[in-house]
C-alpha cells in the first residue's frame, strides 16, 4: 500500500526541527508499524538521506524503547498496545500518517523521534526501590503476601517505562508513572515500610524535573500500553498525603 | 595439555562452593573504595552484579547502550525462574536441580558450576522477593510455583508471564539505589567497542557515545562483560533486535577464548514467521506446555480447521514419543521435533511450519478463568499479534532462534583467560552445556550478578590494590581508540549500495538454512563459504550515510553486524568440529534411528575454547576435558 | 509541612478539600433555592433566607466560605498557570484543526475545569452583585418588609422572583448552572480520587456520586430559574 509519512526530523537536541514529508509506496499491511519505518528507512538510505532515528529494541511490547506519537495518538491507534506491536493493518493504502515525538519540557529531544527520557530514571533513583541490601533478607515466605495483593502490586509493577503517559497527558504530568512504583511497593509488607517517605521523595523529584500536575483526566491509563489503572495514582495521593501529615507532626522520617 | 585452568575447587560437590568461598582473598572495606570496576550491560546480571559490587564499596561504572538499564532483554523472559526451595514438598533440592540442569545439557557444563547454580538458587528468590518483585502467590499468601520443561517436579516461581520483567526491574532498583547512594555511576547510551588489555591484564575500555558520536575511554581495575548473548545471528530470534554479541567478541579478539560457539537454543515455542516483513519473532513462554497439548493432523496435508479434526486423528507426538515428560520435553526435544513433523510434511497454517498448541482440554477441565489467570497476558499477547483467540483456537507455534549457551570461557571464578576481564549471565558459556532448561536463565543470571561474581571478583582484585588504574590517556589507549575508530571510518567509507539491515537479513537465512535447528557437514562447509563471501560483500558494498559526529544507528547497526560475520564463522567451525550430536546441536549424521540425539562421549566430552589468532587466520581450539566425578553422564531420555 | 502545599499534590489537595466545601455550601444554598418553587407564597424563602442571614454560625462560615471560594480559584490559577509551562511545543498532530484528538483519551470538562471555573466565577460576580450585595448592603425596593410567621423579614423572595422573569438573566442564570454541573461531573470523582479515597471499586461510585450531584445542583440552580421565568409567563 501507498503512505504519505509526516515525520518530525531534527538532527540534535540544538537544531530547530521540522515535519518532512516522505511517499512509502511498498508499505503491507502485513508489517508492524516499525518494520514500515524499517522499510522507510531502507529507501532513505538508498537515496544517501539520514534515516529517521527511533528507539527500539524488544519489539514485543515488554521493553518500552519505543515511543512514538502517530497520529496524535501515544503508541498510535489501538488499546494497550506499544509502537512496536502497532499492526499496519490499523492504515488503509493511501493514508497520511503523522509521526511525532514525545513533547513535554521534561523529555528534551535528541534526534527525530529519540527522546531523553533519563528524568525518569532521576524519579527512580528518588526512592524507586526498597531499601534493602543484597544478602539481608529473610526467607521469601517470611512474609505471606494476600493474593490479591500480590496480583494487584503485579498489575502497577508492570510499568515500561514508554513516557506514553507523559506524552498523553495534557499537563505533562509523570504521576502514573511514580504512582506505578509508588503502589506496587505500598502494597506488598517488603515495601510498606517505607511506603510514606518513597511516595514523598519520588513525587517531589517529579515536581522538581518539571512535570506538571496531575488533573485526573484519566488519559494516561487509556493510553498506557500495559493499562495501569488510576487507583494506582489514588494510593500515591494516599501515601503522599500520609507523609505530609507525617511531617506536619513532626515525626522524624 | 590444555593451556584452560577451569580452577574447580577440590572436595566434595556441595562443599566447594563453599569452601571456594572461604579460601577467596577479601579486599577490605577503606581498599574497596579505591578499587574500580567497569560493568558491561545492564541486564539480569549485570544490574544485579554492579547493584551488589557497588554496595559492597567498589567504585562502579555501569554501561549499556539503551536509554535506560531496564530495556536490557532480560525483560522479556517470560515463564520464570527456578529454585530448589522444594516449597512444593515433592522432594526436589539442589542435587536435584543440579542433576536435571546438567542432564538437560546433556553432559556438556562443569558439574561444579551448575551444582553452585543450584545452591544459589534459593537466595535468589529471597533477594528478589524481599527486593518486592511481585511473584504470584497462593491464597495463603506464600508463593507459588510451577512446572517447566524436564523437569519433574514444581520449582519454577513466576510473576505472570512477565516474569523477566519483574526480575530485571529487582535488579534494576537495586541499581537505582546503589546509583543514588554514588557508589554506582551510570553511562547510558553507549557503544562498548572494544577493551583495552595491557601488561597481560585488563585495563578498561572503549566506547562511543551514541548521542554525540564521541569516542570515550574509561579505565578500572576489572572489567566485566553482562552482554548477553548472540541469538539474533539467526536474523530473526526472539531476541532484541539491538542485541547482538558484538561486545563478547571484542573480548575473544583481545584474547578471551570463546567456548562452545555453536550451542545455541532454538526455543519450540515462538509464533512462526507471518510474513516476509517480520523483524522480530516472539516468543511464547514455555510455561505454556504446562497446560497446552502439542499436536499436528495424522494425516499429511490436512487443511481442515483444528475444531474439525477429531482427537484420533489428531498426533500428539511429543505424548507419542516422550510419555515420561509428555509436552513438557526439554526445549532442543520439542524443537527438534516439530521440525521433524513439519519436515515430514505434517505441519499446519499456511507455510506448514507450525504446530498447534491446544488449550481446550485446559481449558475444559479447569476452566476459562483459570486459564486465564495463569497465561492471561500471553493469550493476550498471541492475539495481538495473530488476530486468532487462543481460547477458542489452538496456537499455532514453530521454533525460532532463542538462546546462547555458548559465549565467553570463564573459570569458576567467572573469569575470563584474560585476568581481570569477567564475563556473567548469558554472555559465558558455563553454565547450561549444550542445552539450557527453561526458567534457568533468570536464575543463572542473578546468581552470577548477586551471589558469585561479587566473591570470585575479590579473589581477583585482592593482589590489585596497590595498583592504581592505568591512565587513559596511557597510549594503549590511544591505541585501541584509534583501532575503533578506523574500523568506523573504513565502515563509513565503502559507500556501497546495501544497508546494514539487509546484510544482516541475508546472513540470518544461511545461518538458520546451514546452523539451526539440524546441521550437517556439507551444509555447515557450504555456510562457512557463503558466510566468508557475504563478509566480503559487506566490505565492498555496506553503504552508511549521516556522520560520526552524532545519533546514527545505522553506523552502530553495521558494527553489529560485522561482528555478527565473525561470531557466525565461528559457530559454524564449532560446529563442523564436534561431530557428535548433544542438547541444541543436532548434527544429522550423528543420531539414532528414532532420530534422537547420538553423543559421542568418548571424544567430545569437552569444552571447545577457540582462541583468536589474528584475522584471516584459523582460530585455535583449546579443549577442557569435562570430569564428571559425582554423575555419571547417562544416555538423555525423557521417554 | 511548608513543602506539602507547594507540591503538586499538595495544591490538590488544597483544590479538592475547598472544592468539596464549596459543594457543601452549594446543597444548603440549593435547598434554601427550592423553598421558592415549594411555597409560591414566598414566605417559606423568606424565612430561610432570613435565617441565613441572621444565625451566627451562618456569619461564622461567609467568611470562610469566601476564602475556600479565594483559595479554591487562586491554587486553580497558579496549577493551570504552571501546567501550561509544562510542554512548550505541541503536538502538530493531523485532525481537522491540526491539533490532537483526544476525545477517546479523556472527557471535555475534565481537560476544560479551568475555562468552566472561568465561567462559574463569572458567573457568581454577577449573582453576588444582584443578590448577596442588594440583600446584606445596597439594599432593593423590591426587599421591602414582608410577612412572615414570627415576625417580619425582607422579602428576598421578590427580588429573586422579580429578577428570574427577565430572559436574559434566566439565561445568564441557565449558562452558569450548566458550567457548575459540567465542572462538577469531574469534579467531585477527582476530588476523591485526589485525596486518595479512591481505588477500583470506589472510582465507580465516586463517579455516580459525581454525576449525582453536578445533575442534582447544576439541575437543581437551573430548574428554579427556568420554573420561575415559565410561571411568569403562564
Amino acid at each position: 500500500m501507498k503512505l504519505t509519512l509526516k515525520i518530525w526530523r531534527q538532527k540534535s537536541p540544538k537544531d530547530e526541527g521540522k515535519f518532512e514529508t516522505y511517499q512509502l509506496d511498498n508499505a503491507s499491511q502485513d508489517m508492524t508499524f516499525l518494520e514500515m519505518l524499517d522499510a522507510m528507512n531502507e529507501k532513505l538510505i538508498s537515496e544517501d538521506k539520514d534515516p529517521v532515528a527511533f528507539e527500539h529494541d524488544c519489539r514485543e511490547g515488554i521493553c518500552g524503547s519505543c515511543a512514538m506519537m502517530i497520529n496524535g495518538k501515544p503508541h498510535g491507534p489501538g488499546k494497550e498496545i506499544t509502537t512496536c506491536q502497532l499492526n499496519m493493518k490499523a492504515f488503509k493504502d493511501g493514508d497520511t500518517i503523522m509521526v511525532e515525538p514525545w513533547r513535554t519540557n521534561s523529555f528534551p529531544i535528541i534526534k527525530d523521534l529519540v527522546v531523553d527520557r533519563s528524568a525518569f530514571e532521576k524519579i527512580m533513583e528518588a526512592g524507586g526501590f526498597i531499601d534493602v541490601d543484597v544478602a539481608a533478607v529473610p526467607d521469601a515466605n517470611a512474609y505471606p503476601v494476600e493474593k490479591h495483593k500480590a496480583e494487584e502490586a503485579f498489575d502497577a509493577a508492570e510499568c515500561i517505562g514508554c513516557g506514553a503517559c507523559v506524552a498523553a497527558c495534557k499537563n505533562s504530568s509523570a504521576m502514573l508513572f511514580v504512582a506505578a512504583k509508588v503502589s506496587q511497593y505500598a502494597l506488598l509488607p517488603q515495601g510498606k515500610i517505607e511506603g510514606v517517605q518513597r511516595a514523598w521523595n519520588m513525587l517531589m523529584k517529579m515536581d522538581e524535573l518539571g512535570f506538571g500536575s496531575c488533573a485526573n483526566t484519566g488519559a494516561c491509563e487509556t493510553e498506557c500500553p500495559k493499562g495501569i489503572s488510576l487507583a494506582h495514582i489514588a494510593r500515591l495521593n494516599r501515601e503522599f498525603i500520609k507523609a505530609g501529615f507525617t511531617k506536619l507532626a513532626g515525626e522524624k522520617r | 595439555m590444555t593451556v584452560l585452568d577451569s580452577k574447580i575447587p577440590e572436595g566434595p560437590l556441595a562443599d566447594k562452593w563453599t569452601n571456594h568461598k572461604n579460601s577467596l582473598k577479601l579486599v577490605s572495606p577503606a581498599n574497596k573504595k579505591k578499587m574500580e570496576i567497569i560493568m558491561v550491560g545492564t541486564g539480569v546480571a549485570g544490574a544485579a552484579a554492579a547493584a551488589s559490587l557497588g554496595q559492597m564499596g567498589y567504585k562502579v561504572k555501569v554501561f549499556c547502550y539503551q536509554d535506560s538499564p531496564r530495556r536490557a532483554h532480560s525483560v522479556a523472559a517470560q515463564g520464570g525462574i527456578n529454585a530448589s526451595k522444594n516449597y512444593r514438598n515433592d522432594n526436589d533440592s539442589d542435587y536435584r536441580l543440579f542433576y536435571d540442569m546438567l542432564k538437560g545439557g546433556d553432559f556438556r557444563a562443569r558439574e561444579a558450576n551448575v551444582y553452585r547454580a543450584a545452591e544459589v538458587s534459593n537466595s535468589i528468590i529471597d533477594q528478589l522477593t524481599a527486593q518486592g518483585v511481585p511473584f504470584a502467590r497462593e491464597y495463603g499468601g506464600t508463593l507459588a510455583t510451577r512446572s517447566f520443561g524436564g523437569v519433574q517436579v514444581s520449582r519454577t516461581f513466576y510473576a505472570s508471564g512477565q516474569t523477566g520483567q519483574q526480575v530485571l526491574l529487582g535488579s534494576y532498583t537495586a541499581l537505582k539505589r546503589q546509583i543514588a547512594k554514588g557508589n554506582v555511576t551510570m553511562y547510558s547510551r553507549r557503544q562498548m567497542l572494544d577493551i583495552v588489555v595491557k601488561d597481560g591484564q585488563t585495563q578498561g575500555i572503549v566506547c562511543r557515545n551514541l548521542v554525540t558520536g564521541e569516542m570515550e575511554r574509561y579505565a578500572a581495575h576489572a572489567v566485566v562483560l553482562a552482554t548477553g548473548g548472540y541469538g539474533t545471528i539467526y536474523f530473526l530470534s526472539t531476541l532484541a533486535v539491538n542485541a547482538s554479541g558484538a561486545a563478547a567478541y571484542t573480548a575473544y579478539k583481545r584474547g578471551a577464548f570463546f567456548a562452545n560457539p555453536s550451542f545455541i537454543q532454538i526455543h519450540p515455542s515462538c509464533i512462526p514467521q507471518l510474513n516476509e516483513y517480520q523483524s522480530k519473532l516472539t516468543l511464547m513462554s514455555e510455561s505454556l506446555r504446562n497446560d497446552g497439548r502439542v499436536w499436528v493432523p495424522k494425516e499429511k496435508g490436512d487443511k481442515r480447521k483444528p475444531g474439525d479434526i477429531p482427537v484420533e486423528e489428531r498426533d500428539y507426538y511429543l505424548e507419542r514419543r516422550y510419555p515420561a515428560f509428555g509436552n513438557l520435553v526439554p526445549r532442543d526435544i520439542a524443537s527438534r521435533a516439530a521440525k521433524e513433523r513439519c519436515d515430514a510434511g505434517y505441519g499446519v497454517g499456511e507455510t506448514g511450519y507450525a504446530v498447534y498448541l491446544d488449550f481446550a482440554d485446559a481449558i475444559k477441565a479447569q476452566g476459562k478463568k483459570t486459564i486465564k489467570a495463569k497465561y492471561g497476558n500471553l493469550f493476550d499477547l498471541y492475539q495481538k499479534i495473530t488476530g486468532e483467540n487462543p481460547y477458542q483456537q489452538p496456537m499455532k507455534i514453530y521454533p525460532a532462534g532463542h538462546y546462547t549457551m555458548g559465549g565467553i570461557w570463564v573459570d569458576y571464578n567467572l573469569m575470563t583467560t584474560v585476568p581481570g576481564l569477567f564475563a556473567i549471565g548469558e554472555a559465558n558459556f558455563s553454565d547450561h552445556g549444550a542445552n539450557r532448561l527453561g526458567a534457568s536463565s533468570l536464575m543463572q543470571g542473578s546468581g552470577d550478578g548477586y551471589f558469585i561474581l561479587p566473591y570470585t571478583i575479590g579473589g581477583y582484585l585482592a593482589d590489585k590494590i596497590k595498583s592504581k588504574p592505568l591512565s587513559t590517556d596511557d597510549p594503549e589507549f590511544e591505541k585501541v581508540e584509534n583501532e575503533a575508530k578506523n574500523k568506523i571510518e573504513r565502515l563509513m567509507n565503502i559507500k556501497g549500495n546495501t544497508s546494514p539491515l539487509a546484510f544482516h537479513k541475508k546472513l540470518g537465512k544461511i545461518m538458520w538454512d546451514h546452523a539451526g535447528m539440524a546441521r550437517n557437514e556439507e551444509g555447515l562447509k557450504k555456510g562457512l563459504k557463503e558466510v566468508t563471501d557475504l563478509e566480503e560483500e559487506f566490505y565492498k558494498d555496506l553503504k552508511l550515510t549521516g556522520d560520526t559526529s552524532s545519533m546514527n544507528q545505522p553506523l552502530e547497526k553495521a558494527l553489529r553486524v560485522a561482528a555478527s560475520f565473525e561470531i557466525s564463522r565461528l559457530m559454524l567451525r564449532d560446529a563442523l568440529n564436534r561431530k557428535e550430536s548433544c542438547g541444541a546441536h543436532f548434527r544429522e549424521e550423528y543420531q539414532t534411528e528414532d532420530g534422537e540425539a547420538m553423543r559421542n562421549d568418548d571424544q567430545y566430552m569437552y569444552v571447545a575454547a577457540w582462541q583468536y589468532k589474528g584475522d584471516g587466520k584459523e582460530p585455535v581450539l583449546h579443549k577442557e576435558e569435562l570430569k564428571f566425578e559425582f554423575v555419571t553422564p547417562t544416555k538423555r531420555s525423557y521417554k | 509541612m511548608s513543602n506539602f502545599f507547594t507540591s503538586s499534590i499538595g495544591k490538590k489537595f488544597i483544590m479538592s478539600l475547598t472544592g468539596l466545601f464549596l459543594i457543601v455550601f452549594l446543597i444548603i444554598h440549593l435547598t434554601v433555592n427550592s423553598m421558592i418553587v415549594w411555597d409560591s407564597s414566598g414566605e417559606l424563602f423568606n424565612r430561610a433566607a432570613h435565617f441565613m442571614d441572621v444565625n451566627i454560625a451562618i456569619s461564622i462560615i461567609e467568611p470562610i466560605l469566601a476564602i475556600g471560594v479565594i483559595l479554591h480559584l487562586i491554587y486553580a490559577s497558579i496549577i493551570t498557570l504552571q501546567n501550561q509551562l509544562k510542554r512548550n511545543v505541541n503536538y502538530a498532530a493531523l485532525g481537522r484543526y491540526k491539533k490532537r484528538d483526544v476525545t477517546k483519551e479523556s472527557n471535555w470538562p475534565s481537560r476544560n475545569m479551568y475555562i468552566l471555573g472561568a465561567v462559574i466565577i463569572t458567573f457568581l460576580v454577577i449573582h453576588l452583585i444582584n443578590f448577596y450585595w442588594k440583600m446584606k448592603f445596597s439594599g432593593d425596593p423590591l426587599l421591602e418588609e414582608a410577612t412572615a410567621a414570627g415576625g417580619n423579614v425582607e422579602n428576598a423572595f421578590a427580588l429573586v422572583t422579580n429578577k428570574f422573569q427577565i430572559w436574559w438573566y434566566v439565561g445568564i442564570y441557565v449558562i452558569g448552572s450548566i458550567a457548575l454541573c459540567l465542572h462538577l461531573y469531574h469534579g467531585v470523582w477527582s476530588a476523591f480520587q485526589t485525596l486518595g479515597w479512591s481505588n477500583r471499586k470506589w472510582r465507580n461510585i465516586f463517579n455516580v456520586i459525581g454525576v449525582l450531584i453536578s445533575v442534582v445542583l447544576g439541575g437543581g440552580f437551573a430548574f428554579i430559574a427556568l420554573f420561575v421565568y415559565i410561571q411568569s409567563l403562564i
